[in-house]
C-alpha cells in the first residue's frame, strides 16, 4: 500500500519537473519535431535570436508539416502560436485560406531560390529536392530518369511514402503528376510492382532502407550528405533524373493578431540572415535560401544538382490534391 | 447500499462524458456530412471489408496458437518459465514502430529468415509487405498477450479433477475435450474480443507492412482525414463506423458466452494424466520453442541493432534521461488513473452482481469498459482538443489529455486482470466483513489490498508500460521543453540518426520491460504465476 | 480377492517421513481415522496411485500394484468434492467410468441407467450437477464407481458436508453396494460415529504411521493408547438405535 502511494507521489513529482515561467516576452513558435531536437537547427537558432531580441523562444514541436496545419485548423483563432515554421508549399494555399496568417513585410528579392518567390504571406527558410536515394553496393546501375524508374525491372524495389500521410510521399506523387500529366495513373500502375511498400512517413521508409529491405528509397538529394559528413561513408547516393526533380520549399509565417507581432516579424527577418541560415545545411540537411558564412560544406559539392526544378503552384495543389490522390489510390490498388 | 454503486457510476459517467464529449467536439467542428453517400461509397466498403477481414484473420492466428502455447506452459515446469512469461508481456507494450522493425529484421527482405534461405541457395521470399506481413506482425504483438490471458484458466481446474482424469485413464485428447475446452470456451470470447479490437484499430502495422493503399483500414482512413485532408466530417464518419462495426461484433461475441469468473486453486501440474507421455512432451517442447522463437527473435533483433549503435553517446545524452523521466511520469500517472478507474467500475459491477443479483447490468458495465478500445485515441484526442481549447489553456490540458487518453486505453486490461479476483474476493469474504463490521477504508486496507495486490500490480504494470511505449497520443498534442522517450526516438529517426535511434529503441524497450517488472514485483509482491 | 496389503510403504511428504503397514481383508469395510495432517489422505492417495511411494509395496489381492498407473489399478476413489464435471450431465459423468472419451454403446448406456437406479437416482440422467444436492452428487460418484466395477473403493471424507441423517443414508448405500458386490472399502472420516456405524475394523493413523488397527468398537472404547484418546477426546460410545 505504501509503495502505491509512493508511486503516486513520484509521478506527480516527475510531472511537475520541467515547468517554467518567464517574465521576458515569449515568442511561441510551432514547428516540426526534428527542427527543435538537439541535433536540429533549433538550439543554435534559439541562442542566436535570444541574444539579440531580449526575449525567449518557446518552441512547440508537432509531428510534421501537415500536423502543424492540422493543429492550426483545430485551434483556429485561439491559437497560442505567434509564428509557424515548417509548412511547405503544398500546404501554404490552405494555410493562407485559414485567414490566420499576416503578410510579411520583407524584401525577398535577393533570395537564392531556383524559382521566383512571390508569396506575400510566407517566407521560405530552406529548400530541397526529392530524389531516389540508392545503395551503391546493391544497385550498380540506378535509373537515370523517372521514366526508367517507372518502367524498370520490378525485382529492384523502391520504398515509397504514402502521399496521404507524408510530405515526401506527396512530393513524389506531385513529381509523377508534373512529369506524366494526364498519364500519371498509368505511370503509377506501371510502377506498382516495383514498390516494396508505401510507409507512413519518411522515417519508417528510410529506416527500412538502411536496414537493407530495398535498394532504393524516396528521399532528398541532400540525404547522402549526412552519411558522407557524419558517418564518413559514401555508399548511399542520389540518382539524378533527366526530367528534373520536384522541390520542397519550407516556409514560415506569422500569425495575425498575435500579441508579439513585431517580435515575430523580427524573427522572420532574422530567418534569412546567416545567423539562422548557417545552421541549415548540416543540421536540417537542406539547402539555405541565402548566403551562408564560408559557403556550403564541400561535401555538398558531391550531391546531385538537378537540371530542372519542378514545383506546382500552391493553389493548384490545393485545388487538385484530393483528386490526384484518388487517382494514385486507384492506380496502385490494382 | 447506494454508496457502493457510486464509484462505478461516477467513473462510467466520466468515461461517457470524455468519449461523448470527444465526439460532440468533432461533430460540432465537422458540420453536416452525407452519411448515405459515405456508406455507399465503394471506397468505404472496400476499407471496411479489408479491416474486418484482416482483424478476423489476425485474431485467429493470434488466439489459436495461443491456446496451444498456454496449454504447454500450464503442463510444463522448466527453468526460465517465469522469465519467458514476463517477456511475453513485452510485445504488447513496445512501441509499434520498434516491434515492426524487429519483425522486419527477421522476416523482411534482408531479414534473418531470408538470409538463412540465401545460405541454402534459395532466392529470398518476399511475403512481409502485404496481408501476410500484417498478420505476422499482429500475431507478434497479440499472441503473447493472449497466452498470458489464457493461462489462468488452468489454475481454475481443481486438483481433484486431475486425479479423477488420471483414475479414469483419460488421454490428452480426452482431457482437452472434456476438461480444458469447456473452460476455455468461456474466456475465449473476451480474450478474442480484445485482440480483435486491437487488430481492428491497428494503424502503424497496416500502414507500414500493408504494401499500399489497397490494404487500408478504417483507422488509416481516419488518420488521413484528420491530419492530411483536414476533413473532420469524414473523420467523424469513419470513427462512428469503426465504433459501430467493431463494437457490434465484439459485443455479439460476448453475448454468445458470458464471461464467468474463474476460481484458481492450488496447482500441481504433475497430477495431470497426460504429463508423462512422451508424445505430449515433444509437442509441448516444439510449441514452446516455436513460440519463444517467434516472440524473442524480433526482440533480439531490436537488441542487437541497438547494441551495434553508438551506445555510449546516446546514454551520455542528458536529453535521453530527461525524456525517460518525463515518460515515467506520464506512464505512472496514466497507470494509476486507469487502475483506479477500473477498480471503481469493478466495485460497482461486483455490487450489482453479488449483492443485487443483477448480473446483466454488471456484465454490460464491464463490456462497455472493455469496448473503449474501439474508439480511436486520435478521435478522442482531437475531439476533446476541439471541445476544450476555447475554454482552457491548450498546453496545460495537452498533458492532462495525454494521461487521460492513455488511462482510457488501459482500462480494458484493468477490467480483465482485476475483475475475476475482485469478484472472487467478494464471494469469499463479503459475509465475514459484513458480520465483523469491516467496511470502507478498513476493508480496503486490511482485507482487499493484501489479497488484490498481485492483480493490481499486474494491471498497473501493464497500463503504465503501455503508456511508456505510446507514441500516437502524445504526438497529437505536441510538446514543449522535454519530450517523452518515444518522441525522442522519432526525432532521431527523422534526423537520419538511425543508429542512435536503434539504441534509443533498446532503451525504450528496456524501460517498458523494467517498469513492467518493477511494478509487478514491487506492488504485486512475490508469488508465482 | 481384493485384500489390500501395505508393506513398509515409505513416502516423504514435506518434512514428514511416512511409513505405512496395513492389511485390509478382502470384502471388509475399514475406517481410517486420525488427526488432521496425519496422512490419511496420503495413505489413500498411495493406494490409488496418485502418489508414488519411495519404497515398499502395495498388493491388492494377488497383484503387486506398486508401479501401476492409477487408471489400471483395481481401485476407485471418491473425493470430498469435485467428483463430477460441472458441465456434463449425470449420465455423462457416470458414463466416463466406462470410457474416458464417452464413446458408449447401447449396452453401456444400459449399464449407466442400471447404476443410477442402484444408487436411487433413476430419472436423473439428464440433470446437471449444479441442479443436484450435495448428497445426490456423491451418489452419482458412487454410481460411477459401480460401472467401473473395481473391487476396491476408497472414500476420502466423501460425506463430510452432509447432515447426520443423510450421512447415515449414504453409509447404508455404501454398505449395500459393498454387500452386493463384495467390495473392499476404506473410509476416511472425522466422525467416529461413521466408523462405528459402517465399519468392522478401524485403523488409527497419526504422524504418518498406522498406530493402531483393531475392531472398531474395541478401538473406540476404552483408553487404548494415549494418542488415540487425545484424538477422540470426550467421545464415548453410545448405543445408536434406529430412529434417534
Amino acid at each position: 500500500m505504501h509503495r502505491f502511494l509512493l508511486l503516486l507521489a513520484l509521478s506527480l513529482g516527475l510531472l511537475s519537473a520541467g515547468a517554467a515561467s518567464a517574465e521576458t516576452p515569449t515568442l511561441t513558435i510551432y514547428t516540426y519535431n526534428s527542427f527543435t531536437s538537439e541535433w536540429g537547427p533549433g538550439p543554435a537558432v534559439t541562442k542566436a535570436f535570444e541574444a539579440t531580441c531580449a526575449c525567449k523562444i518557446d518552441w512547440v514541436a508537432l509531428e510534421d508539416g501537415a500536423a502543424l496545419l492540422s493543429r492550426l485548423l483545430l485551434e483556429g483563432k485561439n491559437t497560442k502560436a505567434d509564428l509557424v515554421l515548417g509548412l511547405d508549399t503544398s500546404l501554404t494555399a490552405e494555410a493562407t485560406a485559414t485567414g490566420l496568417f499576416a503578410p510579411h513585410s520583407l524584401d525577398l528579392k535577393n533570395l537564392k531560390l531556383p524559382i521566383a518567390w512571390a508569396d506575400p504571406v510566407f517566407v521560405p527558410f530552406d529548400y530541397g529536392y526529392f530524389a531516389v536515394v540508392y545503395d551503391k553496393t546493391k544497385l550498380p546501375n540506378p535509373p537515370t530518369s523517372l521514366k526508367e524508374l517507372v518502367e524498370g525491372d520490378p525485382s529492384q524495389k523502391i520504398l515509397l511514402e504514402d502521399p496521404r500521410s507524408s510530405t515526401p510521399g506527396l512530393g513524389f506523387m506531385l513529381w509523377i503528376k508534373e512529369v506524366y500529366g494526364d498519364k500519371a495513373g498509368e505511370a503509377w500502375t506501371r510502377l506498382a510492382p516495383r514498390i516494396l511498400t508505401t510507409s507512413k512517413g519518411w522515417s519508417e521508409a528510410y529506416g527500412l532502407f538502411t536496414q537493407g529491405e530495398a535498394p532504393m528509397v524516396l528521399s532528398y538529394t541532400t540525404s547522402p550528405a549526412y552519411h558522407i559528413i557524419e558517418e564518413k561513408t559514401d555508399k548511399y547516393a542520389a540518382a539524378p533524373f533527366a526530367e528534373g526533380h520536384y522541390m520542397q520549399v519550407e516556409v514560415a509565417g506569422r500569425i495575425a493578431g498575435s500579441p508579439h507581432g513585431d517580435l515575430a516579424g523580427k524573427f522572420l527577418a532574422f530567418m534569412i540572415t546567416p545567423a539562422f541560415q548557417d545552421q541549415i545545411p548540416t543540421t536540417n540537411w537542406m539547402y539555405p535560401v541565402s548566403d551562408v558564412t564560408g559557403g556550403l560544406p564541400k561535401e555538398f559539392g558531391q550531391l546531385v544538382q538537378p537540371a530542372k526544378s519542378l514545383l506546382f503552384a500552391p493553389e493548384e495543389v490545393a485545388a487538385h490534391r484530393k483528386q490526384w490522390i484518388d487517382e494514385w489510390s486507384q492506380a496502385t490498388s490494382q | 447500499m447506494i454508496r457502493r454503486l457510486v464509484p462505478g457510476a461516477l467513473t462510467f459517467l466520466l468515461l461517457g462524458l470524455v468519449i461523448g464529449g470527444a465526439f460532440a467536439g468533432l461533430l460540432r467542428a465537422a458540420g453536416t456530412a452525407d452519411y448515405g453517400a459515405f456508406l455507399e461509397s465503394r471506397y468505404t466498403q472496400r476499407i471496411v471489408t479489408f479491416t474486418v477481414w484482416q482483424a478476423l484473420l489476425s485474431t485467429l492466428l493470434s488466439v489459436g496458437p495461443a491456446i496451444l502455447v498456454a496449454r504447454a506452459l500450464a503442463r510444463r515446469v522448466f527453468p526460465g518459465r517465469a522469465l519467458l512469461l514476463r517477456l511475453f508481456g513485452l510485445p504488447l507494450v513496445l512501441p509499434t514502430l520498434v516491434g515492426i522493425l524487429g519483425v522486419v529484421a527477421i522476416c523482411g527482405q534482408s531479414g534473418l529468415f531470408n538470409r538463412l534461405l540465401a545460405g541454402l541457395g534459395i532466392a529470398p521470399h518476399q511475403f512481409l509487405y502485404s496481408l501476410p506481413g500484417i498478420l505476422i506482425a499482429h500475431a507478434f504483438f497479440n499472441l503473447p498477450l493472449a497466452t498470458r490471458l489464457l493461462l489462468p484458466v488452468w489454475s481454475a481446474i481443481p486438483g481433484e479433477t486431475w486425479r479423477l482424469a488420471t483414475q479414469l485413464g483419460m488421454r490428452s485428447r480426452h482431457v482437452f475435450r472434456l476438461i480444458e475446452w469447456p473452460l476455455l470456451r468461456q474466456v475465449l470470447p473476451g480474450i478474442a474480443g480484445i485482440v480483435f479490437m486491437l487488430c481492428f484499430t491497428s494503424f502503424a502495422v497496416v500502414l507500414t507492412l500493408g504494401g499500399g493503399p489497397a490494404n487500408s483500414t478504417i483507422e488509416v482512413a481516419l488518420y488521413q482525414a484528420v491530419r492530411f485532408e483536414f476533413d473532420l466530417g469524414k473523420a467523424v464518419q469513419f470513427a462512428l463506423l469503426q465504433v459501430a462495426i467493431c463494437g457490434l461484433l465484439v459485443a455479439a461475441g460476448q453475448r454468445l458466452v458470458p464471461d464467468v469468473p474463474l476460481t484458481p486453486t492450488a496447482q500441481r501440474p504433475q497430477d495431470r494424466p497426460d504429463v508423462a507421455a512422451w508424445g505430449g512432451r515433444i509437442v509441448d517442447a516444439a510449441v514452446l520453442l516455436a513460440a519463444a522463437a517467434f516472440v524473442l527473435l524480433p526482440l533480439g533483433a531490436v537488441l542487437r541493432n541497438g547494441l551495434a549503435g553508438p551506445v555510449g553517446a546516446v546514454i551520455a545524452d542528458r536529453a535521453l534521461w530527461l525524456a525517460v523521466a518525463r515518460s515515467l511520469g506520464v506512464a505512472v500517472a496514466a497507470g494509476l488513473l486507469a487502475t483506479a478507474a477500473g477498480w471503481c467500475l469493478l466495485l460497482t459491477s461486483r455490487e450489482l452482481r453479488l449483492r443485487r443479483y443483477r448480473p446483466r447490468p454488471a456484465a454490460a458495465l464491464e463490456t462497455i469498459a472493455s469496448l473503449v478500445l474501439v474508439v480511436s485515441p486520435l478521435v478522442i484526442g482531437t475531439g476533446l482538443f476541439v471541445l476544450l481549447s476555447p475554454v482552457a489553456d491548450v498546453f496545460a490540458i495537452g498533458l492532462v489529455l495525454v494521461i487521460a487518453i492513455n488511462a482510457i486505453m488501459g482500462l480494458p486490461y484493468v477490467v480483465r486482470t482485476l475483475g475475476p479476483p475482485l469478484m472472487r474476493m467478494g464471494e469469499q469474504h463479503d459475509r465475514l466483513c459484513a458480520s465483523l463490521g469491516i467496511a470502507g477504508w478498513n476493508r480496503l486496507r486490511l482485507v482487499e489490498w493484501p489479497l488484490l495486490r498481485r492483480p493490481v500490480g499486474t494491471a498497473l504494470a501493464l497500463t503504465a508500460a503501455l503508456a511508456v511505449g505510446d507514441l500516437g497520443v502524445i504526438a497529437l498534442f505536441g510538446t514543449q521543453g522535454t519530450t517523452t522517450l518515444p518522441l525522442l526516438l522519432y526525432q532521431r529517426m527523422a534526423a537520419y540518426q538511425l543508429d542512435a535511434a536503434a539504441v534509443t529503441a533498446v532503451v525504450l524497450a528496456a524501460l517498458c520491460f523494467g517498469l513492467f517488472a518493477v511494478i509487478e514485483r514491487g506492488v504485486g509482491g512475490r508469488g508465482q504465476h | 480377492m481384493a485384500s489390500i496389503d501395505l508393506n513398509d510403504l515409505a513416502f516423504r511428504y514435506e518434512d514428514m517421513q511416512m511409513q505405512f503397514d496395513l492389511h485390509v481383508e478382502d470384502g471388509e469395510c475399514m475406517a481410517v481415522i486420525g488427526p488432521s495432517g496425519a496422512g490419511k489422505s496420503t495413505l489413500l492417495a498411495l493406494i490409488a496411485g496418485f502418489e508414488r511411494a519411495d519404497s515398499g509395496s502395495i498388493r491388492i489381492g494377488a497383484q503387486d500394484v506398486t508401479r501401476l498407473h492409477p487408471s489400471v489399478r483395481p481401485v476407485t476413489m471418491l473425493f470430498q468434492d469435485h467428483n463430477l464435471f460441472a458441465h456434463l450431465d449425470v449420465a455423462a459423468n457416470v458414463g466416463l467410468g466406462i470410457h474416458p472419451g464417452l464413446k458408449l454403446t447401447a449396452a453401456d448406456r444400459g449399464r449407466v441407467d442400471a447404476a443410477l437406479e442402484q444408487v436411487g437416482l433413476a430419472g436423473f440422467a439428464q440433470r446437471l450437477p449444479s441442479q443436484l444436492s450435495g448428497g445426490e452428487r456423491q451418489r452419482v460418484a458412487l454410481a460411477r464407481s459401480l460401472v467401473r466395477d473395481r473391487p476396491v473403493l476408497l472414500l476420502d471424507e466423501p460425506f463430510a458436508a452432509l447432515g447426520p441423517a443423510l450421512r447415515r443414508e449414504m453409509l447404508d448405500l455404501v454398505r449395500a453396494l459393498q454387500a452386493a458386490r463384495g467390495l473392499t472399502v476404506l473410509l476416511v472420516s472425522h466422525q467416529p460415529e461413521d466408523a462405528l456405524y459402517a465399519t468392522t475394523r478401524t485403523a488409527f493413523v497419526s504422524d504418518g504411521h498406522v498406530l493402531q488397527v483393531g475392531a472398531t468398537r474395541d478401538l473406540l472404547d476404552g483408553a487404548a493408547g494415549t494418542e488415540l484418546r487425545t484424538y477422540l477426546g470426550e467421545f464415548q460410545i453410545r448405543e445408536i438405535g434406529r430412529g434417534d
